[in-house]
């Protein structure tokens, strides 16, 4: 399974570019595309409209625009693929951040005719500082700059500086056009002069998983519970490889144990892997709760009190330094502050300017006081074990994005 | 490289053989892990279930989820009283079977209501609010999965629906990573689609695998039909032919299960999930395009239903 999020500005044709790309691997079904047909499409040239493969709100077909996530499948050769087309406007961050926080890899869609915009270059940054390392970037409408050559490359370049400023990513970008089917899943005579894959094979290659990490295993554990052989507890495994009769330790406590048995999905297991949910059992009834993690005590993660950590703010009142939240790390529900506000991102530069508040729709530095230590790692290490959300006092809705800096 | 456009276009291309299988062992531990979440953290969490094969994948994701305990959470029936009746009778066999606290929201009168032009699974709405409010579940775990219908597509795993059970697409919270928020202000609930990445053949794949049993009416059998606004619907209690209409006895099963009265059949000869498995891998229409009456009112029918309280 390979999860890419799909991200640019409004109008620059990424649910039309994502529509083509279903319809021409043959993803969609006949009835599918008769909906297309029904819903009108002005001035496409086949008579479907396209975008309406993702835009599936009312509101979105009414206003021609995307407003939330909207998530979509193709099997190719090699993957299951998840698409997530992510809004474009500014005021949708938190959309375009959900869509980007479980992300393998980006399609960034640039519009050859009106090139990098203020919003590409937001959701470009969000994607990347939430560790979206692998873009494929589409030069979109190049049949409407005659497949000018120059342009595509100077858009390439472009984006490709502007992913090294933030710490660098692979790139490959593809000329194409998707009103007319380019380069997208077929190769057309179009631009002669590229040589490249095809977009569909550029979103489809292999990926090194950002998701299992660098880190030793840790178990977030979910639920505590008793059985005919005792008291066992369930989470789902990140980081590293577990066995049984492994030596583990208890975090925040500390106290130590050894693996007893061993449970996967369907029964008794020797070795568990990133990603699988287990129900676990320990030696010698060790004091364990939910928002506990289990781990190795040679690679054992941090304990951390106070973090600095770039927040992507969502929604609501800006944070600033005193501000308090409830937050949700792993499956630990508990509380911090924000004790100061270091910077945030400047959107033209991508550059950290300094702040005094986060508002919504950006990203800062913030150093963060937590009621109860994290259990965690630095979130370039680990995207599961290294990441936070802040939740609103009285709403209870998410509001923002914590991750854990590497440099303290 | 790709060797043809058209990927899934070629016959048996994706055939059970051939499943990339890992993928399925993701999304199993997926879905368990979000159901002990909401486990965890919901005070009283229940499961819809109405017979179809989408909750029995549920229904069986829970029990693994909460082995070697039994299912707690009391599973939730809205009862349209037009069921198929193999659909109830698996349903009380599995109730059996598994030892569930099994309560049925009956929908009020749908005789009355029911005409050609209003689906009847609209007005399963009020009775799903009702019977969440009345059992003050804060969070109802279902089958739903993105890939049905372009509404669904856009719904978060975990849901808020308001104190009238409304999803309002605007208002959706922001869902990152696997930190799932099942906190809720008061008179809010929330929905939980533990299978929201599964496709249509993801779920069937699965049933291959694990051996989940499923009503007789999703495998081929012969039974009398009649062709109705494109559909193919089963002649019973509430479908008889109307005047110029002719039941054909045709070899068919269903791709979903539903109020009988807008639950469509597709002719096919499978007869087992392999064999489903290889129809789907070909089939031209997508699961609620062959099968969904309800589906067809408009445009937005799922997204008008779901703003309503719908599932």
């Amino acid at each position: 399974m390979l999860r890419i999020a799909a991200i640019g500005a409004v109008d620059d044709g990424k649910s039309t570019l994502i529509g083509r790309l279903l319809h021409d691997a043959g993803s969609l079904t006949e009835d599918q595309v008769r909906g297309l047909q029904g819903a009108s499409a002005p001035g496409h040239r086949d008579g479907l409209n396209l975008s309406f493969v993702t835009d599936g709100l009312r509101a979105e077909r009414q206003q021609g625009i995307t407003i939330d996530v909207a998530y979509r499948y193709a099997l190719t050769p090699n993957h299951k693929l998840v698409l997530a087309d992510c809004p474009g406007h500014l005021e949708y961050t938190r959309n375009t951040a959900t869509g980007a926080s479980t992300a393998d890899r980006a399609l960034v869609v640039v519009d050859a005719t009106r090139g990098l915009r203020e919003q590409t270059r937001r959701h470009l940054a969000i994607a990347m500082v939430l560790g979206v390392r692998d873009l494929v970037v589409a030069v979109n409408k190049m049949d409407l700059v005659a497949w000018d050559r120059d342009v595509y490359t100077r858009l390439a370049a472009e984006i490709g500086q502007l992913a090294e400023g933030m710490g660098g990513a692979s790139l490959i970008a593809v000329p194409v056009s998707a009103a007319r089917g380019d380069q997208v899943v077929r190769r057309t005579s179009a631009a002669p002069w590229y040589g490249g894959p095809t977009l569909l094979e550029a979103l489809d290659r292999a990926a090194t998983d950002p998701k299992t990490s660098g880190t030793g295993p840790r178990l977030p554990v979910q639920m505590v519970a008793v059985g005919p052989d005792g008291y066992f507890c369930v989470g789902r495994l990140s980081g590293g490889t577990l066995r049984r009769d492994d030596e583990v330790v208890i975090l925040p406590g500390g106290s130590h144990s050894r693996v007893l048995a061993l449970d996967g999905p369907s029964g008794p297991i020797e070795v568990a892997r990133p990603g699988m949910s287990l129900r676990v059992r320990l030696a010698g009834c060790p004091a364990v709760t939910r928002g506990d993690v289990i781990a190795h005590p040679g690679s054992a993660p941090r304990l951390w009190s106070t973090a600095l950590t770039t927040v992507c703010w969502l929604t609501g009142p800006p944070a600033r330094a005193g501000s308090q939240f409830q937050i949700k790390h792993l499956t630990l529900t508990s509380r911090a502050e924000v004790l100061s506000v270091a910077a945030v991102l400047d959107m033209n530069s991508l550059r950290m300017v300094p702040a005094a508040e986060v508002a919504a729709n950006s990203i800062g530095l913030v150093r963060w006081r937590f009621d109860r230590p994290l259990a965690a790692d630095p979130y370039a290490h680990s995207r599961a074990t290294g990441a936070f959300i802040a939740l609103a006092p009285g709403t209870r809705t998410t509001v923002g994005a914590g991750m854990i800096s590497a440099f303290q | 490289m790709l060797t043809t456009p058209a990927l899934n276009n070629g016959p048996h291309e994706r055939s059970v053989a051939t499943h990339p299988s890992g993928y399925l062992d993701d999304l199993e531990s997926h879905a368990i892990f979000v159901i002990r979440e909401v486990a965890a953290e919901c005070k009283r969490p229940a499961i819809l279930f109405s017979g179809g094969k989408d909750s029995a994948v549920v229904l069986h994701l829970a029990e693994k989820a909460f082995h070697p305990q039994p299912v707690l959470l009391p599973v939730l029936h809205v009862d349209t009283g037009r069921n198929f009746p193999e659909t109830i009778r698996f349903r009380d066999e599995e109730v059996a079977a598994r030892r569930l606290d099994l309560r049925v929201a009956p929908v009020n009168d749908p005789g009355t209501h029911a005409g050609p032009a209003i689906s009847p699974n609209r007005l399963q709405s009020p009775t799903l609010l009702r019977a969440v409010t009345a059992y003050g579940f804060d969070a109802c775990l279902g089958g739903a999965r993105r890939d049905e219908d372009k509404a669904r597509a856009k719904e978060r795993v975990i849901s808020v629906r308001d104190r009238r059970g409304r999803w309002d697409p605007s208002r959706q919270r922001a869902e990152l990573w696997e930190l799932y928020n099942c906190q809720v202000s008061d008179g809010e609930h929330l929905r939980v689609f533990p299978i929201s990445d599964w496709t249509e053949l993801d779920v069937w794949h699965y049933i291959h695998r694990e051996g989940i049993r499923l009503p007789s009416i999703y495998f081929a059998h012969r039974r009398p039909v009649l062709r109705r606004d494109g559909l193919l619907l089963a002649v019973s209690d509430w479908v008889q032919p109307q005047p110029g209409e002719t039941a054909e006895k045709l070899l068919v099963r269903f791709r979903t299960v539903g109020d009988a009265t807008t639950t469509g059949a597709v002719e096919s000869a499978a007869a087992n999930p392999e064999q489903v498995i290889q129809e789907l891998t070909t089939s031209a229409v997508s699961e609620r395009g062959a099968t969904r009456g309800d589906d067809r009112f408009s445009d937005a029918a799922m997204e008008d239903r779901k703003r309503e309280g719908y599932f």
